[in-house]
């Protein structure tokens, strides 16, 4: 077990293309850490860099405290999942997971005694025998961590493992994995480009984007105090929305002339407000029908393009001046229709106002 | 998370460019070079540098004492003999190509429409020529033509046909030699092709077919120009095994009659080991690598050209 | 081709659909011409070996007769047979062509099985232009170095020796099974050693554990073509080797048994026949590697 540290970390391949632009992580003992981010964001580079798979242009990483920049993957002590799994197709389940104890030399009785239990915590034993073709899906995604279990290593690597498995399936294995890291306890990055994974499964989250880190936090921190724009908009779906606003005598003025005053308790924190160009950020479940005599609540008037019945709510999606692709949730009892316009109430203690040029959430 | 106080000291921590990360990398390229030089030596001891020699040989005098230049291929620039051979070789290859190609071709189609179940037990019959060695199964044919007893002939004097003279008459000889190769190089084709069109994926055919294609209009427009880098390679890779034959002519013909069915490989084999000049030898079989190397950089260029407009 | 899909529907026995009439009709005659064409084709292509079968079986004196029906054996015999597995210098060309393939077998698998797993997976300075250079040479026709090949091989004091043919035989077999095993060995999924060198393998445990397991149709595929294609070769054992006692059975065979002024026709048939069986037997029981082999090389190209 140990901590995992990055310190100024770079990653440039050739033609001077910076995949990762200097980053500072530290992650705890036994804390599960998930780096997410759009595609190219340099999560899966980051990992690939602890893993050891890619060389480290500049700066250190410590697993353990021991600096490992120089140490080759095998020696490294630690186990990755693979996204397609990487099962040896010619190994049987056992000796897939025993390949790595195998290659260390451990004794025969020692080997299946971990292979054993690692396979009754995955709940796989029956298929130790069987090979990997023989597997479905998600018997494959346990077998690849099974292989990363046995060996006991300091910290395991999760570089989407879920992506390949059908929808149903991947909440299911979700599941799993926190229970293997709730039993096991081992340090553990994961990476995923999908944000519901990351708030589901992390203790804390890291959200990356072109090749920086934009914030570190436990899920319902991102949630609810974003930092940057780039974080309220890739946190939370359907996604925030933002329209252009201004703030004028305690209130954001919305383009097409809506005009929301700005709860008492908040507005000290936005005396630096007025004069800015500003985004007003609110969450589509933070924008819903119309209940007249809530407190700290503002009307907006907007008219549907189209109406999106999801069971236990309805999406209403509009644009408002230039703001396209906005986004309401709405009690399925509203009865609402296209191009009928209709009042909507926003949360204003809920909602965020963003520097519209640094993006930084004020 | 910021850790300023302790990349303090990482920034005096050495390159990674002389860590053991790096080293690890030289070492590969190192076991990498051995790994691949068994190989290096299979090229260039026994194909480049022969191929060079060959070059030098070219320039040697029938002895090989001393050089005469161009001096061999000038006196076989003067021999009706070497044009015959020129004209030979191209019209060999070029026919028996076109001819493997289109049934090849055809056969593929035939396979591919009959029931999946049925097609391995026929294609294994079909395959049966490519996989005998050619040289054995052209003893074959040489008794098939045989000027007196002819199995071929007998078969066709039973619709009332006059015998022909198969190896006897030069035309004809030409004709035996096509249909040997022909005979031995159709079923690589078919298997090639049957290959490419499995590997069309049934969905272009179906929409084709909504999109309004006839049969022949999914051929013209679908099959073959996906087909088109198999076809290719497996046309130049036939034009130079066909244009560089040896064993059909010298089991049938060896040459004769009157040295009018020769190629390039059978008659350096005669001037080069037979006759004994070996100059003179290597100068008829050098003669098809510009031949060869022009239809390759054609070929593949093209190739290169579809890779890189469907990727 | 419309009868792409007929022949599917026709394989399922037709629902409903059958009772379209002239589309079924149209199918039907495509099957039926497919059908035709390939009896024919098989006619044509199975008659040499068949009738190279026939004449094996007829003793001297039926062939010498040369009368009736080429087509037909009157008395069979397998005399043709016994003389030549009692003839020392036929066996000394099986023999020959043994040790000869064998040991080019080894030799180009264990080139082509480094030199590709290193090109596919170990990037290094020239490994792409080395790349190219395998698929040129594999472009390179026999007949084309085979008078150089010839004073080298005789510089050596290796003419007239299976050595020299061993010696020289890989330059036809190295190329091609190196350019497919670099296809067999780039389709392994990248993620495949990453796992294995997390798991603590080095370069050669992750070729010889990880790469050929995996690889094994690909081994399985180039190791045919190796035999077949050194079992096969012609150019190289006429011009090397003029002593019966060094010669393979390709050359041995058009050589030796066709000497005589009447020629054997019986035997030189019986000969072919069984020379050529070891390709073919491999041939029947390997069909879907040897194909896979010799598809590899456009395929992948």
């Amino acid at each position: 077990m140990a901590q995992v540290s990055l310190r100024k970390i770079v990653k440039m391949y050739e033609g001077d293309v910076q995949a990762v632009k200097g980053i500072d992580l530290e992650i705890e003992d036994h804390e599960f850490v998930v780096l997410v981010g759009p595609s190219g964001c340099g999560k899966s580079t980051t990992l690939r860099m602890i893993a050891g798979l890619e060389e480290i242009s500049s700066g250190d990483i410590a697993i353990g405290g021991t600096v490992v920049n120089d140490i080759p993957p095998r020696d490294r002590d630690i186990a990755m999942v693979f996204q397609n799994y990487a099962l040896y197709p010619h190994m049987s389940v056992f000796d897939n997971m025993a390949f790595g104890l195998t290659l260390r030399k451990f004794p025969k009785a020692e080997i299946k005694r971990r292979v054993d239990e690692a396979a009754r915590i995955l709940d796989i034993t029956p298929l130790l025998d069987r090979k990997p073709k023989a597997l479905s899906g998600g018997q494959r995604q346990r077998v690849a961590m099974g292989r990363a279990i046995v060996r006991d290593p300091k910290v395991f690597l999760f570089d989407e493992p879920l992506s390949n498995l059908d929808a149903k399936l991947r909440v299911q294995m979700r599941t799993e994995i926190k229970k293997v890291h709730q039993t096991v306890r081992t340090t553990t990055v994961y990476v995923t480009h999908d944000q519901v994974e990351a708030m589901t499964l992390a203790d804390r989250v890291v959200v990356m984007n072109q090749g920086l880190i934009e914030q570190v936090g436990p899920p319902q921190e991102l949630y609810h105090h974003p930092a940057t724009r780039f974080v309220a908009g890739f946190i939370g779906s359907p996604a925030m929305n933002f329209l252009p606003a201004r703030v004028e005598n305690g209130a954001v003025h919305l383009p097409g002339g809506a005009v929301l005053p700005i709860p008492e308790a908040r507005r000290a924190r936005y005396a630096g407000a007025p004069g800015m160009d500003l985004l007003f950020g609110i969450r589509p479940e933070h924008l819903t029908d119309h209940r007249p005599g809530l407190p700290n609540r503002a009307d907006i008037t907007i008219t549907p393009e189209v109406i999106e019945p999801m069971g236990m709510e309805t999406l209403a999606h509009f644009h408002l001046g230039e703001a396209r692709d906005c986004c309401a949730r709405l009690e399925p009892t509203v009865l609402a229709e296209p191009n009928v316009p209709i009042v909507l109430s926003a949360d204003m203690n809920n909602m965020h106002l963003l520097d519209a040029k640094s993006g930084r959430v004020l | 998370m910021s850790a300023d106080t302790l990349s303090v000291d990482t920034r005096l921590a050495p390159q990674p460019g002389t860590g053991s990360l790096r080293r690890f990398t030289r070492r590969r390229s190192t076991i990498a070079f051995l790994m691949t030089l068994p190989l290096l030596l299979v090229i260039v001891c026994l194909v480049a540098y022969p191929a060079a020699y060959g070059v030098y040989l070219s320039t040697l005098n029938r002895t090989m004492e001393r050089s005469i230049g161009l001096g061999n291929f000038e006196i076989l620039f003067d021999t009706d003999t070497f044009w015959n051979v020129v004209w030979q070789s191209c019209i060999f290859a070029i026919t028996a190509v076109i001819a493997k190609a289109l049934i090849g071709f055809w056969l593929a189609h035939m396979l591919h429409h009959i029931p999946t179940k049925g097609q391995r037990k026929w294609r294994g019959m079909l395959l049966v020529p490519w996989v005998i060695p050619p040289a054995l199964s052209t003893l074959g044919w040489w008794w098939m033509y045989d000027p007196s007893y002819s199995s071929i002939n007998y078969l066709i004097s039973i619709v009332g046909a006059p015998p022909v003279p198969w190896l006897g008459e030069p035309i004809w000889a030409r004709a035996a030699i096509i249909i040997v190769n022909v005979w031995v190089g159709a079923p690589f084709f078919m298997i090639m092709y049957l290959a490419a069109l499995k590997s069309v994926p049934e969905q272009l055919y179906e929409a084709a077919a909504i999109d309004g294609a006839t049969g022949f209009q999914r051929l013209r427009y679908v099959t073959v120009p996906m087909m088109a880098n198999i076809i290719s390679i497996t046309v130049l890779f036939s034009l130079i095994v066909t244009f560089a034959n040896y064993d059909i002519v010298r089991v049938l013909t060896n040459g004769g009659p009157r040295d009018l069915t020769h190629v390039f490989a059978s008659y350096a084999f005669q001037v080069g080991i037979l006759s004994g000049n070996i100059p003179r030898g290597a100068a008829v079989s050098l003669f098809m690598l510009p031949i060869l190397a022009v239809c390759a950089f054609f070929v593949l260029r093209g190739v290169t050209r579809r890779n890189k407009e469907q990727m | 081709m419309s009868a792409a899909t007929a022949s599917k529907d026709v394989a399922k026995g037709s629902g409903i659909y059958s009772k379209a009439g002239s589309l079924s009709s149209e199918r039907r005659w495509a099957l039926w011409t497919a059908y035709a064409s390939l009896i024919l084709a098989t006619i044509i292509f199975l008659a040499p070996p068949v009738y190279m079968f026939i004449t094996s079986l007829k003793g001297s004196a039926e062939i010498a007769n040369m009368q009736g029906n080429p087509w037909l054996v009157r008395n069979p015999t397998a005399e043709n047979y016994t003389a030549l597995l009692g003839n020392t210098m036929f066996l000394r060309f099986f023999l020959n062509s043994f040790i000869i393939t064998g040991l080019v077998v080894l030799i180009t698998m264990v080139i082509s099985v480094l030199a590709a797993f290193a090109l596919a997976r170990m990037r290094f300075f020239g490994s792409q232009f080395l790349a190219t250079g395998v698929f040129l040479t594999y472009l390179v026709p026999d007949t084309l170095l085979f008078i150089p090949l010839y004073q080298i091989v005789g510089g050596l004091g290796l003419l007239n020796s299976i050595w020299g043919l061993v010696l020289v035989y890989p330059t036809l077999t190295v190329p091609f099974c190196t350019w497919i095993m670099i296809g067999y060995f780039a389709s392994i999924p990248k993620e495949l050693d990453e796992a294995a060198l997390i798991d603590g393998a080095n370069w050669m445990q992750m070729l010889t554990k990880i790469f050929i397991p995996v690889a094994m149709p690909g081994i399985i595929a180039a190791t045919i073509f190796a035999f077949t294609v050194s079992w096969a070769a012609f150019v190289y054992p006429t011009a090397f080797v003029t002593t019966p006692d060094q010669m393979p059975l390709t050359i041995g065979i058009v050589s030796q048994l066709v000497r005589a002024d009447t020629f054997a026709w019986g035997q030189i048939m019986a000969g072919a026949l069984l020379a050529a069986l070891p390709p073919v037997v491999i041939y029947a029981f390997l069909m879907d590697y040897y194909i896979a082999g010799l598809t590899a090389g456009a395929t992948k190209g």
